[in-house]
């Protein structure tokens, strides 16, 4: 909402100054956007330098010039003035430009094969003289350390542009603004003038409005003016338009404009010669269709509000007219409408049309039911003060009548919410200046809430008016008290923080990317997923909600690559998502490591990363986030966007149904079809949700802590085994030997081909047998290691290499 | 006697110009081996007067004790100069560069996230989460924005099916909605999460982050807000001032409802929140709506209490000087390094909220 001081002081009697005006607005929660001059084409011409002018390679005739146009910015520019030279002083116009000469925009185009932003200007081009001969020479001692700045000064009346909350319909015209202002004492509302205005005759064009069960208009004022003059407006008339931002038409629409931003209160004229008998306000039907003044035709659907007469549709109420029954120069006669329409009907309606005006804004927030009459008189004065005319009889059709909003208020409410407490003198003072009728009945306050309020329903909106006036400075700031409820995170939100953190100092960059992306890249990685489409997605390249949340990690990745970065580790935490209803998500972690480790060491020789570098990380972080690294199964299945002969998935134990992680190598074909280009590419991903709380706090978890003093002793095997024997079987059958003695198993050699038959491996592994009893004695040892090369080549087919 | 005598100062001799320790250990032997010239000295005293014996006894401690400690002098004379050769030579170029240090960090996102969880925790607020995905009820309509609303209008919403019944959230205020439905009075949360809204430019992404306040009792009322909030502000921003300013406004869920400005000022170049004339806003808040509680079945003439909603991203970007929005989420490598933070950096109370 755009007004000019001046015009404000049209409503309100005050002493305030300017500052003291805008700091009222922002403090009762009018927020101002901006306070200065309102734009004018004239402002892109700015003062610049010539710094370099050299011949154009095409054209004798033409020159090139470089030239500064502040800010450190050089522009080129082709120009044919003869004193165009180094140094001189003129005025710039850029790309965009209009030229008041000839009203031409400016683009940035090409002059004899040279491009040109822009152009110097000639004093006759900007209408300052007949000047033509040559460019601009400003003068060195006014401009030189002007370069950048405007040349033309701003001189219209700056501009307050406030930000007004839906709730405040009110304040979309001046005189609410003013009204707010003085209930917080910052001047005087100024009472209306009675009108004196002489009528002549009836509105003699007969208004209906249909009683339908959609019907989207309640009120429809009207009346006609004969013998007008229609014209250019009055300079006051124009420069109040022109500080809204707008264009001034003609008088007629001017002036309309003019009521519905000063009284909040849309009006539309109609050249009452070209209604065709009479004005029906009613509900279209499908199909129809009407030419609106934004040059655009309109299809309607059902049940849209439209004013018609016998040869149809003239416009969509309190939306937009036709061009049919438009206003022009040549107008003689007007009907003037000043009707309500309600505010659901103008919402839904805008919206299946995507029309925005000026009027639909207003009457979507909620017009006053009460101002029909208002508007009709004011702007019926002003045409017949600018353009003559006879004003006929108000013709007001209603088919509903306005009901008083009433609120019985207890004042305690006030200080219970706000805090602190107001006389009721205070109180009543200010509901009063807002245009509340106040009557006392004991300690309730009985409220007749005024008719350009519809926001205020109940009692909660009264203690909100009159803490707003009375400032939020008022309220005491209370400290916290620091009584907790609940402990402040659960399980799953400990290890949301936990697994982050710990993923992180594997060496890995933590990333936040959006939770959509692109179908195609989550095509590879959906699996049996249903395909979540956003309908009105952002661009088709972030088209579904991801199915998984490595999508988006690996575009990343790729893009970082083409960076010409080489080893880069990346993660993320965050929703991947299973179906389209709320909670069918899960929170994941999603890791990706590419390039090499070592690379160009001095001392370590380079090698890619591998899937056991991911296999560690993810390992590492599960054991820190508590899971017991002895009950962890790995096993080989993976989803498909894996290298099926290089991944695993992570199992919290045997039993477990759901994987709660999966790493390995990436699925060579993404690569191909992506085109990443790394050396290696490993992955690994974490689902949060399927980790098992433990039932039990650590403190109870800890069990007794025993240890063995008795003589270690380590033994080494080597089997020849199936290839595809899994080495954590074996491991199995090894630890299943002896439990107790058997403390641990480790694989410290894997190989295969020489001297190794086709289809197997060597797989050599130390074993530590210490007993908790007693030194065991070479027997016993010979003993356990029998029974072990007997328990594994029975149990895998193994042998004991010789 | 002036034999051993002799024979002593002989060896010394010869001891101080040794330097091998194999022949100091040949010495060793020819004077204390099995028959040494020492131990057989010894031997002899039994067949001496007592006399003779109490006197040559005395003499020949004195020079085996003094052999003795020549000897284990030079041992270790020598063993320190073979060992500090031998350092010499294993001498390497400590400046050389260590094995690869692979550093990694916590977006600036997720360290805010925290340090937020941190301040309101101490004032006893738990967390509580709500899904991305969200039905229109839970988003607009129980938080008092019915359809034809024109707040409506100010989320630019994400629709996942024509009937516009589901949607991305555009807020974290559908966390009110669950928590307060699923629980019983009082209520004191934080929902920190993702949010949606479909905007674009240099100062929206259409993915940022809030968190959303709820604090519900039977007295609490506008004075607490500004306590909190004054409170969050200025532990966030590690000052010991802060100028606030608290702003009428309007949300349709809180009523009354304000918006929060903080001071700054602009010093060479840098924004320095606290000081200053010019205003920022950061946050919305206000006491919850009537209607909002009726809807979530909490009797508003017991209950009441206040809500707000911060821009978790805009506080990062001021409280770690980052000036593009967009670049949060966009993952450069250089970006998430320079303004990652390292993870064992984690904002608590007792050792302080950032380093």
């Amino acid at each position: 909402m755009k007004f000019t001081v001046d015009w404000l002081k049209n409503h309100l009697d005050t002493k305030f100054n300017n500052n003291q005006i805008i700091d009222k607005l922002t403090n009762i929660g009018l927020e101002v956007e901006s306070f200065e001059s309102s734009t004018s084409e004239l402002d892109t011409f700015i003062v610049a330098k010539i710094t370099n002018a050299k011949t154009h390679p095409n054209a004798d005739r033409l020159k090139l010039c470089d030239v500064d146009i502040g800010g450190d910015k050089t522009i080129e520019v082709v120009c044919g003035a003869p004193n165009a030279k180094n140094g001189l002083l003129t005025v710039y116009a850029p790309p965009g430009s209009i030229i008041p000469k000839n009203q031409m925009k400016l683009s940035v185009s090409k002059i004899r094969g040279v491009t040109s932003y822009g152009m110097l200007c000639s004093e006759s081009e900007l209408q300052l003289s007949n000047e033509s001969d040559g460019i601009m020479e400003l003068k060195h001692n006014k401009y030189a350390n002007k370069i950048g700045e405007k040349y033309f000064k701003n001189t219209s009346e700056k501009v307050i542009d406030l930000s007004i909350t839906p709730n405040r319909p009110d304040c979309l015209g001046v005189r609410g603004i003013a009204r707010d202002l003085s209930a917080a004492g910052a001047g005087k509302l100024k009472i209306n003038k009675k009108s004196n205005l002489k009528y002549r005759g009836n509105q003699n064009i007969n208004v209906t409005i249909k009683k339908e069960k959609a019907q989207g208009c309640t009120i429809f004022g009207s009346c006609l003016i004969k013998g007008v003059t229609n014209k250019e407006s009055p300079k006051w008339l124009k420069d109040k338009i022109k500080s809204l931002g707008q264009k001034p038409i003609s008088a007629i629409v001017d002036i309309t404009n003019y009521v519905m931003f000063d009284l909040n209160r849309p009006l539309h004229a109609y050249d009452a010669d070209k209604i065709d008998n009479e004005i029906i306000v009613r509900s279209s039907s499908k199909g129809e269709s009407f030419e609106a003044l934004d040059n655009k035709k309109y299809i309607l659907e059902n049940d849209m509000c439209v004013i018609s007469d016998r040869s149809g549709v003239l416009g969509l109420g309190g939306i937009i007219g036709g061009t049919r029954s438009g206003t022009e120069y040549s107008t003689k006669n007007i009907l003037l409408e000043s009707a309500y329409f309600l505010p659901r009907s103008i919402r839904k309606t805008s919206k299946q049309l995507n029309i925005d005006t000026d009027a639909k804004f207003r009457f979507e927030r909620g017009i006053d039911p009460l101002s029909i009459e208002e508007g009709l008189i004011k702007a019926s004065e002003l045409i017949k003060q600018i353009c003559g005319g006879e004003i006929s009889n108000l013709d007001v059709k209603k088919i509903e009548n306005y009901k008083k909003t009433i609120i019985n208020f207890d004042p305690f409410l006030f200080e219970k919410t706000t805090g602190f407490n107001i006389e009721n003198k205070e109180l009543i003072k200010i509901l009063e200046k807002l245009g509340f009728n106040v009557s006392k009945n004991k300690k309730i306050l009985k409220l007749v809430v005024p008719s350009w309020r519809p926001d205020i329903t109940q009692s909660i909106d009264i203690v909100e008016e009159i803490v707003r006036i009375k400032g939020y400075e008022h309220i005491n700031t209370s400290e916290p008290v620091k009584t907790r409820l609940k402990p402040t995170l659960n399980y799953y939100q400990k290890l949301f923080h936990f697994l982050q953190r710990s993923v992180a100092s594997k060496g890995y960059l933590e990333t936040v990317t959006w939770s959509f992306t692109d179908s195609k890249i989550n095509q590879l990685f959906k699996e049996n997923d249903q395909e979540i489409p956003i309908v009105n997605p952002i661009s088709s390249d972030l088209n579904v909600l991801r199915n998984s949340i490595f999508p988006n990690l690996i575009f990343y990745l790729k893009k970082n690559l083409d960076r010409g970065f080489k080893d880069i580790s990346l993660f993320e935490i965050g929703p991947a998502f299973k179906g389209k209803n709320p909670g069918d998500q899960l929170t994941v972690i999603g890791a990706v490591k590419a390039g090499k480790v070592s690379r160009l060491s001095w001392n370590d020789k380079e090698r890619n990363v591998d899937t056991f570098d991911v296999k560690k990380d993810v390992i590492q972080s599960l054991c820190e986030a508590g899971i017991y690294k002895d009950d962890i199964v790995i096993d080989d299945k993976t989803p498909s966007y894996y290298h099926p002969g290089k991944s695993g998935g992570v199992y919290q134990n045997k039993n477990e149904k759901n994987a709660l992680a999966y790493f390995g190598e990436i699925h060579p074909n993404i690569i191909k079809k992506l085109d990443i280009k790394t050396e290696s590419l490993v992955i690994f991903e974490i689902c949060l949700d399927y980790i098992k709380e433990s039932k039990q706090k650590i403190k109870d978890l800890k069990s007794e802590y025993k240890f063995s003093d008795f003589q270690k002793s380590d033994r080494d095997f080597a089997f020849i085994i199936n290839k595809n024997f899994k080495s954590q079987e074996l491991v199995n059958i090894i630890k299943s030997v002896d439990n107790k003695l058997i403390k641990s198993v480790r694989v410290f050699d894997v190989f295969e081909g020489e001297n190794i038959p086709e289809g197997k491996k060597s797989i050599a592994v130390n074993v530590t047998i210490q007993s908790e009893e007693k030194t065991l004695n070479e027997n016993d040892l010979d003993n356990i290691n029998k029974l072990i090369i007997s328990s594994v080549e029975s149990k895998s087919g193994a042998k004991i290499r010789s | 006697m002036s034999d051993i005598k002799k024979i002593k100062d002989d060896y010394i001799d010869k001891l101080n110009t040794e330097n091998n320790i194999e022949k100091v250990n040949n010495i060793k032997s020819e004077l204390f081996g099995k028959n040494g010239i020492i131990s057989n000295e010894f031997k002899k005293l039994g067949s001496i007067t007592v006399e003779e014996r109490k006197k040559l006894a005395s003499d020949l401690n004195n020079i085996k004790d003094e052999l003795q400690n020549k000897i284990s002098i030079k041992i270790q004379e020598i063993e320190t100069k073979e060992i500090n050769l031998k350092l010499e030579k294993e001498k390497i170029d400590v400046t050389l560069p260590e094995r690869n240090i692979e550093i990694g960090k916590i977006h600036p996102v997720s360290q805010v996230i925290d340090e937020i969880s941190s301040i309101f925790s101490e004032i006893g607020f738990s967390v509580e989460e709500g899904p991305d995905v969200e039905n229109e009820y839970n988003n607009f309509t129980a938080l008092n924005t019915p359809d034809n609303h024109p707040a409506r209008d100010m989320h630019d919403t994400f629709y996942l099916d024509n009937n516009k019944e589901l949607l991305l959230r555009t807020h974290t205020s559908p966390v009110q909605v669950r928590t307060m439905l699923k629980g019983k009075p009082p209520f004191k949360i934080i929902a920190p999460g993702r949010t949606y809204r479909s905007d674009s430019d240099q100062t929206h992404a259409p993915m940022f982050h809030q968190v959303e306040g709820l604090h519900i009792d039977k007295n609490i009322n506008m004075g607490h807000l500004k306590g909190c909030l004054n409170y969050f502000i200025k532990e966030f921003f590690e000052v010991d001032k802060i100028k606030m300013r608290f702003r009428p406004s309007h949300f349709p869920f809180t009523e009354p409802s304000a918006e929060v400005d903080i001071g700054y000022e602009i010093k060479n170049g840098k924004i320095v929140i606290g000081e200053g004339n010019k205003w920022l806003e950061i946050l919305g808040c206000g006491m919850v709506h009537p209607n909002v509680l009726k809807n979530v079945k909490v009797n508003p003439s017991k209950y009441q209490g206040y809500a707000f909603g911060i821009g978790i991203d805009r506080l990062g970007m001021l409280k770690y000087g980052i000036n593009d929005l967009r670049a949060f989420f966009e993952t450069d490598y250089r970006w998430l390094s320079h303004f990652g933070f390292d993870p064992l950096d984690v904002p608590s109370n007792y050792r302080g909220l950032s380093r």
